[in-house]
């Protein structure tokens, strides 16, 4: 499913944020990915949307090895993941319904398949009445339900969610961390790039803990044990 | 649980995107069509100048003609033989005759009022035949080449107006195609630095797009529709401008008695080359320029 081996990656102002990570993902797993400002979290997800190349080592994410895709493969590689932000990232112009849509559009379904799938997902967390909105008439919680149908709605076999409750109040973000077991429940694996050490204790869970871009720490609870920046 | 997969032509969705985000950015399509428009107008009139400059200077051109006077010694049929020999000369379009009794009731009309011109004889003059050539700027040569027709004993033409005309005719050609080629390169700066500022505002959207899994044909297809639409919108405005502009500009021209000598080409004549040209240039800057905007965000 996801799997890094001895990834280095340096950018190119020689910013070494990676020094030769390994971990693997198994189908159905959830897992959380914690760590400090400037640890290498989100390189980590550059890696595995395919944003960045490694400099060493290889990253393997659904079948595809991610440093040597070709820049024309690299749709159906992300087709294959569902992306959660912090920031939500929907397009304010379109609603509800269209943002979510848009991402089987932009796989060719049918309108058929659209409509129905849509509506599915929107049903699933809990904003099929609100499909007419826009993100603007929404609240924190609400976008960041929009993002995860958006996420879900291809069927993914990996859901990332990079910071997924970082603009959320503590209800807010209890309730999208179990909407994101509840979808791991159904058969997606989940990683979670989150600060929050609350709700990472709220969930007996794997937790991969990063610092200075190495792996310090990587098991069921009970690693979320370094100081915060 | 598999990946949804399916492969279908959305060109509905590109249309109605391409469409929607017109009036959604309206502000930024308003000024994308004002540019077009006013560099097509500005690219039209140069355009139009040139093109009535180059006929009023061809009209001028046909009426410089050449004239071959015939030997005395030769009978009117004789002289008027001669035609067939001139007309194969290379450059020459037609040969007009005119017989020594044409010549001489034609200066007798002239100078009427002239009581010293009264009796002068018609066998003063010689038959003769006004060539009419293809290319003034070859009139020297096609000159020698008339004197050497046997018969022919004189030959009058006017080298240092050919000459003139060739050389304006030469320097307003020059000057079109420098200023029409500078004018259409700056056209599409501006127009491509605009679709730019409208596409940098959307460079969110981009990525949200690429990051769902969109291809960059995906991604391109609304936005070239778009810049196809602003472009021949333009266009079309710009040829209805173009076309009220040349009629009032003409209608001017024609209503002044100091510029009497001057005749335009109709708009009729020129309209379905300006047309085609406007939309496509309209088209092209719309498409290109759309195209090469998203260009940098689409490499991720």
């Amino acid at each position: 499913m996801v799997r890094l081996t001895d990834v280095k990656k340096e950018y190119a102002n020689g910013a070494k944020a990676l020094k030769y990570v390994s971990f693997e993902l198994n189908s159905g797993e959830f897992a959380f990915l914690v760590g400090p400002s400037g640890s290498g979290k989100s390189t980590i997800i550059k890696l595995l949307t395919g944003e960045i190349a490694p400099t060493e080592g290889t990253v393997s994410v659904n079948g595809y090895d991610v440093g040597s895709l070709p820049l024309r493969q690299m749709p159906y590689l992300r087709r294959t993941i569902g992306t959660i932000f912090q920031d939500y990232r929907l397009i304010q112009k379109k609603t509800v319904y269209e943002n979510v849509a848009l991402a089987m559009r932009a796989v060719g379904a049918t309108n058929k398949r659209i409509r129905e799938r849509t509506n599915f997902v929107l049903n699933l967390v809990g904003l099929d009445t609100k499909s007419k909105a826009t993100p603007l008439e929404l609240s924190g919680g609400e976008m960041q339900r929009v993002a995860i149908a958006r996420a879900l709605v291809n069927d993914p076999q990996l859901i990332i969610a990079d910071e997924p409750t970082g603009n959320l109040d503590p209800p807010r973000s209890l309730e999208i961390l179990m909407l994101l077991k509840k979808i791991n429940e159904l058969g997606t694996t989940v990683l979670v790039v989150t600060h929050e050490k609350s709700l990472v204790d709220r969930l007996s869970q794997r937790v991969i803990a990063i610092d200075g871009g190495r792996i310090i720490g990587d098991g069921m609870n009970g690693y979320y044990n370094y100081e915060e920046d | 649980m598999g990946t949804i997969i399916m492969k279908r032509i959305n060109t509905g969705y590109y249309i109605r995107e391409g469409v929607s985000s017109i009036f959604t950015h309206s502000l930024m399509s308003f000024g994308s069509v004002v540019i077009i428009t006013a560099c097509l107008i500005i690219m039209g009139c140069f355009s139009l100048l040139a093109i009535n400059v180059n006929a009023i200077i061809e009209d001028f051109e046909d009426e410089n003609v050449i004239l071959a006077y015939i030997d005395e010694n030769r009978s009117e049929d004789e002289a008027r033989a001669l035609k067939s020999q001139i007309e194969a000369l290379p450059n020459v379009t037609t040969a007009v005759f005119m017989s020594r009794a044409d010549a001489w009731k034609s200066f007798i009309g002239k100078y009427k009022d002239q009581s010293r011109f009264e009796n002068i004889d018609e066998s003063v003059f010689r038959h003769r035949f006004s060539i009419y050539v293809d290319d003034v700027g070859r009139m020297g040569q096609t000159q020698i080449d008339v004197t050497g027709v046997p018969g022919v004993i004189k030959v009058n033409a006017n080298l240092t107006i050919a000459n003139g005309f060739v050389t304006v005719r030469n320097i307003v050609s020059g000057v079109s195609i420098v200023m029409i080629a500078i004018l259409l390169i700056v056209s599409l700066f501006i127009m491509s630095n605009t679709i730019k500022l409208g596409t940098f505002d959307r460079r969110e959207e981009i990525a949200i797009m690429k990051m769902v899994g969109a291809t960059n044909g995906f991604i391109r297809w609304p936005f070239v529709f778009e810049g196809f639409i602003l472009g021949v919108v333009g266009s079309l405005i710009a040829f209805i401008a173009q076309w009220g502009i040349y009629a009032a500009v003409t209608g001017r021209l024609m209503g002044n008695i100091s510029v009497g000598f001057i005749t335009t080409i109709p708009f009729s004549h020129v309209a379905v080359p300006l047309f085609l040209a406007f939309v496509a240039i309209g088209f092209a800057v719309g498409v290109v320029g759309s195209g090469v905007a998203i260009r940098k965000y689409m490499k991720v």
